[in-house]
C-alpha cells in the first residue's frame, strides 16, 4: 500500500499548485497546418472574441485517427487545416457536423464545392497545387535539364533523382496519383506511374519529406505541393519550383466541427471568423504559401498564382471516397510497386 | 479499509473535469452537487443508484474487525468482499457509460437509463484500491505465500495495474485485427491482413525488397547483439582495465539515451548522407558519385546502435560490477590463466546480463520509430509501418493491429529464446559472506581490441555530438553557415519585468510540462519496476511466467500503437483520463517499467537468498528484508531505472504524439512540429538544452541514489574505480 501513497503523494505535490479553475467560454481547436500558423490562429480568435482556445497540433492523419478513437466521447470542438481527404474522410464516417456558415458568400467555388461535396461537414480554407522542386546545385552537378512537364520526369537520364511520397501513407501522394488519373486517364495514368517508379529513389512516408530532403541535398526532385517548395526557396534553400505544363491537381485544405463537440456554439463562431478576410490574410505572416479560400484574404507575391497554373477539374467527391480510393491503392500497390527498379 | 470509506463518504465519486489536481470542487457545492458528490451522498439523493450495492461490501469487513488472522471467517470475510465489490466496480463502471447503458443486451433488459455517468474520480480509486486490499488480505490470511500481506498486497496491487494500463487497452486493441469493416469480427480479415506480400515477401532474396516483418527481424537481431557486444565492451572497459577516461567514457555511452529522437538521424544525414560530409569526402578519395548509400539498413543500423548500445551498457555494468571477485580469484589460485578465468568465469556468471541486454536490444529495435522514418528509406520496418497504417492516407486500424501482432509475436519468441539460454542455473555471486576480492584485469589479447572498439566508438559518438551542439549555433544548418543565437533566443528568451521573470521563449512551456512529466515518472516508474522485480525473483506464484511477460509487453508494442490504445481505452469511463497529464505519466510508467523490471532482474539474481533468509530468520518481515536489504545492494538497478525512465519520458515521442494535449504538451512533439516546418536550427537547439539538462538530472539522481558498498577492499593500482561516483 505504501507505494500506493507514495505515489499519490509525489503526483500531488508535483501538480497541485499547477493547476487553476476556469469556467470561462472555451474552445478546443485541432488544427493540423503548420505550429505557428496554428499559434496565429489560436490567438487571432482569443483577441477577436475573448473565448480561451485550448489549441492542439497534430498531422491531418493523426488528427483523424485521434477523432476517430474519441468518437464516443469527443474531445475536440474544432478542426481546422490538414488537406481536404481526411476531413471528408470524416464527414463520411459521420465524425463531423454540418454547417452551413453565414460567410460562404465571400468564398472561392472551390471552397463551396468542397462543402457541397460533404454535406456542409466540411469547408475549404485554403488550397494548394501539385507540382514538383529540384535542387538546382545537385540539378547543375549532376548535368541535367530542368524538368518542365510531368513526362519529363520519366526520363531515363532522371533515374534515382526523384522521390515521392507513399500513396500508402501520404495525402499528397494519394493525391498525386489521383490527379494522374484524372489528368491521363486511368490507363496513361498508371503507365506514367509506372515510368516514373523506375526513377524513383525513395518512396517517403511522409509528403513533404521529398523536397526537405532536396533542400538538404539528398535527393534531386520532389514531388510534392508546390507551396511546401516554395517554403523550402523563401527559407534559403536552393529549391526552385515547377508547376508541369500538362497541368496539374490541387488539395483543399478544410475545416470541419466535430460532431457532439463540448463547446458548439464558440465551434461556429471559430468557424465564421476562420472564414473572414482577417483571419486567412493570417497566413502571410508565418510564410504559409497556400491560396486563401476568402476572396479578400491578401496573398504573397511568393505564393505560386493559381489563376497561372492549369489546373484540373479535381472531382474531389469521387476520388476522395474510401471506396475509389481503396481502389487506386490496391492497383498502384499490385502493379506499380512491384515492378524492379 | 478506512480508506474506502473516505473514498466513499468524502471526496467526489466522478473526476473533474478542471483536472485531477484541481481542488475548486470544494467550493462548487459539494457535498450535494450531483457533479462533485462522493459515492454516499450520491446515493442517499437517489441518484445513481447503481452505486447502492458498493456499501455493504465496503461494511463487510467491519465484520472481521474483532476476529484473529487466523479464524477462517475472518480470510472468508475478507476476499468475499473484496472480489464482490471490486467485480461490482468493474461491472458497472463498464456497463453504464457516457450515454447511459454500454452493452445492447443491458439496454434490452432494463429499458433505457434516463442517467449516464462519467469517468471515475478519487472516490472510485480509493474504494478500488480498498478493495483490493480487502482480497490480498484475506488471501493472505488463508496461508497464501506463507501468509506474508506485503508480498501478496504487492502481488496483488501489480497484477491489477498491469491489467488495467497494459493489458486491457492493448487487448482492446488487438481485437481489431479480426474486425471487417461493417464492424462484425471475422477470422477471414486477419489472415488476409496476415498474409500480405508487404509483410512477408522474400523479394530481398532476388534484388527486390523484403517484407517489413523480415526487415524488422533482421535489423532487431543485429541490433541486440551488436549492442550487447558494445555494452559489454564498455562495461570491462570501464570495470576491468586501466583506461584511464573511464569517467568521460561513461558519460559518453549515457549521450545517446539522453538525446530527443530525430536527432541522431539528421546529424547521420549531415554525416553520411549523399550530401554529407564524410561521403563527399570519401567519394571525393576514391572519385565515385557520392551515392545513398545510408538510406536504409546501414543508417537505421548505425543510428540504433549510437542510441541502444546505452541501455545494454546500464544492464551490463551492474552485472559485470556484480560477478564476485573471488570466484575469479579463486580459479587463478587454481591456476588458470587470466584468458581462461575470464572465458570460464567470468563470461558465464554474466550470461543473465548478456541475455537481458540482447532482449531490450531487440526489443528496443523492433518498437524504434524516429530512426527508420529519417533513415529506413525503402526498408520498411514494423513499427513504421503501424504508425502509417494508423495515421496514413489509408486508415485501417486492423492493419496496425495485425502488424502490432507480428511484432508481438517475435518479442514473444526473443523472450522465451532468453529464457531457454538461460535455463535453471544459478548465477547468483553476491552472498551474505564477506567478498572483499578485486576484479582481475582483463587479458591483454582482449583489453587491446576492446580499448580499440571503445575508443573509435568514443570518436564516433563525439564526432556527432559536435555535429549537433554546432548545428543549434548555426542560420540554417548544412546551408548557411554563419554562427548565430538567434534559435536559443526564440526558444528559451525570458524578461524580467515588475512580476518577476517572464518566460517569453516559444519553448517554455512544454519544457516545463516535460521536466514536471518526466519527474513524476521516474520515481514511479522505478518504483514498480523494483517491486516487480522482486516479486518474480524471490517469490513464487501462480503465473508467475505469465506475469512476466505481461510485464514486457507495452515494452514491446511500438508507441503508436500504445498512444491508440490508451485513447480508445481511457477516453470513455470508468477511467477517463485522456486530455490530462495522468494519461502521460502512466503511459510512461508502464512503457518504461520493464527496464526497471529487467535490470532489477538481473541485479537480483546475483543476490544470494540467504540473504533475504537471514534477514527474515532475525525476525524481520519481507516488507522490511526488501527495503533494507535487498534495496541497496541494488542501487545500480534503481540507478538505472530511475535515469531510464526520466530520460524517455523527456526523449518519447511515439506515443507521447497521440496523447499530447493543449495543457499538456511536450517536448518532443513540439521539437517534431519544427523539424516539420523546417526550423531545424530551433529544433536542435531546443534537443540540446534537453540533453543539458537531463546530463544535469542524471549527475544529481546518481548522487541521490549513491553508490553500492559491497565492501571489497580497493587495490593501489586500481583507486580511480573508487572515485567514480
Amino acid at each position: 500500500m505504501r507505494t500506493k501513497y507514495t505515489g499519490i503523494v509525489v503526483l500531488a505535490a508535483a501538480l497541485a499548485a499547477s493547476t487553476a479553475m476556469a469556467n470561462a467560454a472555451k474552445l478546443t481547436f485541432y488544427c493540423s497546418a503548420q505550429e505557428d500558423w496554428c499559434q496565429s490562429m489560436a490567438r487571432g480568435f482569443e483577441e477577436a472574441t475573448g473565448i480561451d482556445v485550448n489549441m492542439t497540433r497534430k498531422s491531418s492523419g493523426e488528427t483523424f485517427a485521434q477523432i476517430k478513437a474519441e468518437a464516443s466521447n469527443p474531445k475536440g470542438d474544432v478542426w481546422w487545416g490538414g488537406t481536404g481527404d481526411p476531413h471528408l474522410q470524416a464527414a463520411e464516417e459521420g465524425l463531423t457536423e454540418p454547417y452551413v456558415s453565414p460567410m460562404r458568400g465571400e468564398l472561392n467555388d472551390w471552397a463551396i464545392s468542397q462543402a457541397e461535396s460533404a454535406g456542409d461537414k466540411t469547408i475549404g480554407i485554403y488550397s494548394g497545387a501539385l507540382g514538383y522542386g529540384y535542387n538546382e546545385d545537385l540539378l547543375k552537378a549532376a548535368n541535367l535539364p530542368e524538368p518542365k512537364c510531368w513526362k519529363d520526369l520519366t526520363k531515363p537520364e532522371y533515374k534515382g533523382h526523384v522521390q515521392m511520397a507513399n500513396p500508402n501513407s501520404s495525402g499528397t501522394a494519394y493525391t498525386t496519383l489521383a490527379t494522374m488519373v484524372q489528368l491521363f486517364g486511368e490507363d496513361e495514368g498508371f503507365d506514367f506511374m509506372k515510368a516514373l517508379h523506375k526513377n524513383i529513389n525513395q518512396y517517403t512516408k511522409s509528403g513533404s519529406a521529398p523536397i526537405k530532403a532536396a533542400g538538404r541535398g539528398e535527393n534531386t526532385i520532389g514531388i510534392v505541393f508546390m507551396h511546401d517548395a516554395v517554403k523550402q526557396a523563401v527559407s534559403g534553400f536552393p529549391i526552385k519550383v515547377v508547376a508541369p505544363c500538362e497541368g496539374t491537381g490541387y488539395e483543399i485544405g478544410s475545416m470541419s466541427i466535430i460532431k457532439d463537440a463540448r463547446n458548439p456554439d464558440e465551434a461556429k463562431k471559430f468557424y465564421d471568423w476562420a472564414l473572414t478576410q482577417e483571419a486567412q490574410s493570417r497566413a502571410l505572416d508565418v510564410k504559409a504559401y497556400q491560396v486563401p479560400s476568402n476572396k479578400g484574404a491578401k496573398t504573397s507575391p511568393s505564393a505560386p498564382d493559381l489563376s497561372s497554373i492549369k489546373l484540373i477539374d479535381y472531382d474531389f467527391k469521387k476520388y476522395g471516397s474510401s471506396a475509389e480510393r481503396k481502389r487506386l491503392l490496391k492497383k498502384w500497390d499490385d502493379e506499380v510497386s512491384t515492378l524492379p527498379q | 479499509m478506512i480508506v474506502g470509506w473516505a473514498g466513499f463518504c468524502i471526496v467526489p465519486w466522478y473526476g473533474i473535469e478542471d483536472g485531477f489536481f484541481s481542488f475548486a470542487w470544494l467550493f462548487e457545492g459539494f457535498p450535494f452537487d450531483g457533479d462533485v458528490a462522493p459515492g454516499l451522498f450520491l446515493v442517499l439523493q437517489g441518484e445513481k443508484l447503481w452505486l447502492a450495492p458498493i456499501i455493504p461490501f465496503l461494511a463487510g469487513p467491519l465484520l472481521a474487525v474483532g476476529k484473529k488472522r487466523d479464524d477462517q471467517a475472518y480470510a472468508t470475510i475478507l476476499i468475499l468482499c473484496g472480489a464482490l465489490g471490486f467485480a461490482w466496480l468493474i461491472a458497472q463502471g463498464f456497463s453504464i457509460g457516457i450515454r447511459g447503458w454500454q452493452l445492447g443486451w443491458l439496454e434490452t433488459l432494463f429499458g433505457p437509463l434516463g442517467d449516464r455517468q462519467f469517468g471515475m474520480g478519487y472516490g472510485g480509486l480509493l474504494v478500488a484500491t480498498a478493495f483490493l486490499f480487502f482480497f490480498t488480505q484475506g488471501i493472505a490470511a488463508r496461508g497464501a505465500v506463507n501468509g506474508d500481506i506485503f508480498v501478496v498486497g504487492a502481488i496483488g496491487f501489480v497484477i491489477a495495474i498491469v491489467t488495467i494500463f497494459v493489458f486491457y487497452p492493448i487487448l482492446n486493441m488487438l481485437a481489431s485485427a479480426f474486425i471487417t469493416q461493417d464492424n462484425t469480427y471475422s477470422i477471414v480479415v486477419f489472415v488476409e491482413k496476415f498474409t500480405d506480400r508487404r509483410l512477408w515477401g522474400l523479394g530481398c532474396l532476388s534484388g527486390g525488397r523484403c517484407g517489413a516483418a523480415w526487415n524488422s527481424l533482421i535489423l532487431a537481431i543485429l541490433v541486440g547483439a551488436l549492442t550487447t557486444i558494445l555494452g559489454l565492451i564498455f562495461a570491462l572497459v570501464v570495470t576491468r582495465t586501466g583506461f584511464r577516461f573511464k569517467r568521460s567514457l561513461r558519460a559518453m555511452t549515457v549521450l545517446p539515451i539522453i538525446t530527443p529522437p530525430f536527432v541522431i538521424g539528421l546529424a547521420i544525414i549531415l554525416l553520411f548522407g549523399q550530401s554529407g560530409t564524410i561521403t563527399r569526402f570519401v567519394a571525393d578519395l576514391i572519385d565515385v558519385t557520392p551515392g545513398r548509400w545510408v538510406y536504409g539498413l546501414p543508417g537505421v543500423l548505425i543510428a540504433q546502435l549510437l542510441a541502444f548500445t546505452p541501455i545494454a551498457f546500464l544492464v551490463l555494468i551492474g552485472v559485470v560490477e556484480g560477478v564476485s571477485p573471488s570466484m575469479e580469484e579463486a580459479a587463478q589460485t587454481l591456476r588458470a590463466n587470466r584468458w581462461n578465468t575470464f572465458r570460464t568465469v567470468s563470461l558465464p556468471l554474466m550470461r543473465p546480463g548478456l541475455a537481458n541486454a540482447f532482449l531490450l536490444g531487440f526489443i528496443e529495435s523492433m518498437a524504434d520509430f524516429g530512426n527508420p522514418l529519417v533513415l529506413g528509406g525503402n526498408f520498411d520496418v514494423l513499427s513504421t509501418e503501424i504508425f502509417f497504417a494508423i495515421v496514413g492516407a489509408q486508415y485501417d486500424q486492423g492493419r496496425a493491429a495485425v502488424l502490432a501482432l507480428v511484432l508481438l509475436a517475435f518479442t514473444l519468441g526473443a523472450f522465451y529464446a532468453q529464457r531457454f539460454w538461460l535455463g535453471k542455473k544459478s548465477y547468483t555471486t553476491m552472498t551474505g559472506k564477506g567478498d572483499s576480492g578485486v576484479h582481475p584485469l582483463l587479458p591483454s589479447g582482449l583489453s587491446i581490441p576492446v580499448l580499440l572498439v571503445a575508443g573509435i566508438w568514443t570518436v564516433f559518438t563525439a564526432t556527432i555530438y559536435m555535429m549537433i551542439i554546432y548545428g543549434s549555433f548555426v542560420e540554417l544548418w548544412g546551408v548557411n553557415n554563419d554562427l548565430t543565437f538567434k534559435h536559443y533566443l526564440t526558444a528559451f528568451a525570458m524578461k524580467f519585468g515588475e512580476e518577476g521573470i517572464r518566460w517569453t521563449g516559444s519553448a517554455w512551456d512544454s519544457f516545463w510540462t516535460t521536466l514536471q512529466i518526466a519527474a513524476m515518472a521516474a520515481p514511479l516508474t522505478a518504483i514498480v519496476g523494483l517491486v516487480t522485480a522482486y516479486l518474480l525473483t524471490r517469490q513464487n506464484f501462480a503465473g508467475k511466467n505469465a506475469f512476466e511477460f505481461g510485464t514486457m509487453l507495452s515494452f514491446a508494442i511500438p508507441g503508436t500503437v500504445i498512444g491508440v490504445s490508451y485513447i480508445l481505452a481511457f477516453n470513455v469511463p470508468p477511467i477517463e483520463i485522456t486530455g490530462t497529464g495522468i494519461i502521460l505519466v502512466v503511459s510512461f510508467i508502464f512503457r518504461n517499467m520493464p527496464v526497471g523490471v529487467r535490470a532489477g532482474i538481473a541485479s537480483m539474481s546475483q543476490l544470494d537468498k540467504s540473504l533475504d533468509e537471514s534477514s527474515l530468520t532475525l525476525g524481520a518481515n519481507s516488507w522490511q528484508t526488501f527495503l533494507n536489504v535487498i534495496l541497496p545492494l541494488l542501487k545500480p538497478a534503481i540507478l538505472a531505472a530511475l535515469v531510464y525512465s526520466f530520460v524517455r519520458a523527456m526523449t518519447a515521442i511515439s506515443a507521447v504524439i497521440f496523447l499530447v494535449s493543449a495543457d499538456y504538451n511536450m517536448a518532443t512533439s513540439y521539437i517534431i512540429g519544427r523539424v516539420e516546418n523546417n526550423d531545424y536550427g530551433l529544433a536542435i537547439a531546443y534537443s540540446t538544452s534537453l540533453i543539458v539538462v537531463m546530463l544535469a538530472a542524471v549527475g544529481l539522481l546518481q548522487i541521490l541514489v549513491g553508490r553500492t558498498n559491497v565492501g571489497r577492499r580497493m587495490s593501489q593500482s586500481r583507486t580511480n574505480l573508487a572515485e567514480t561516483p
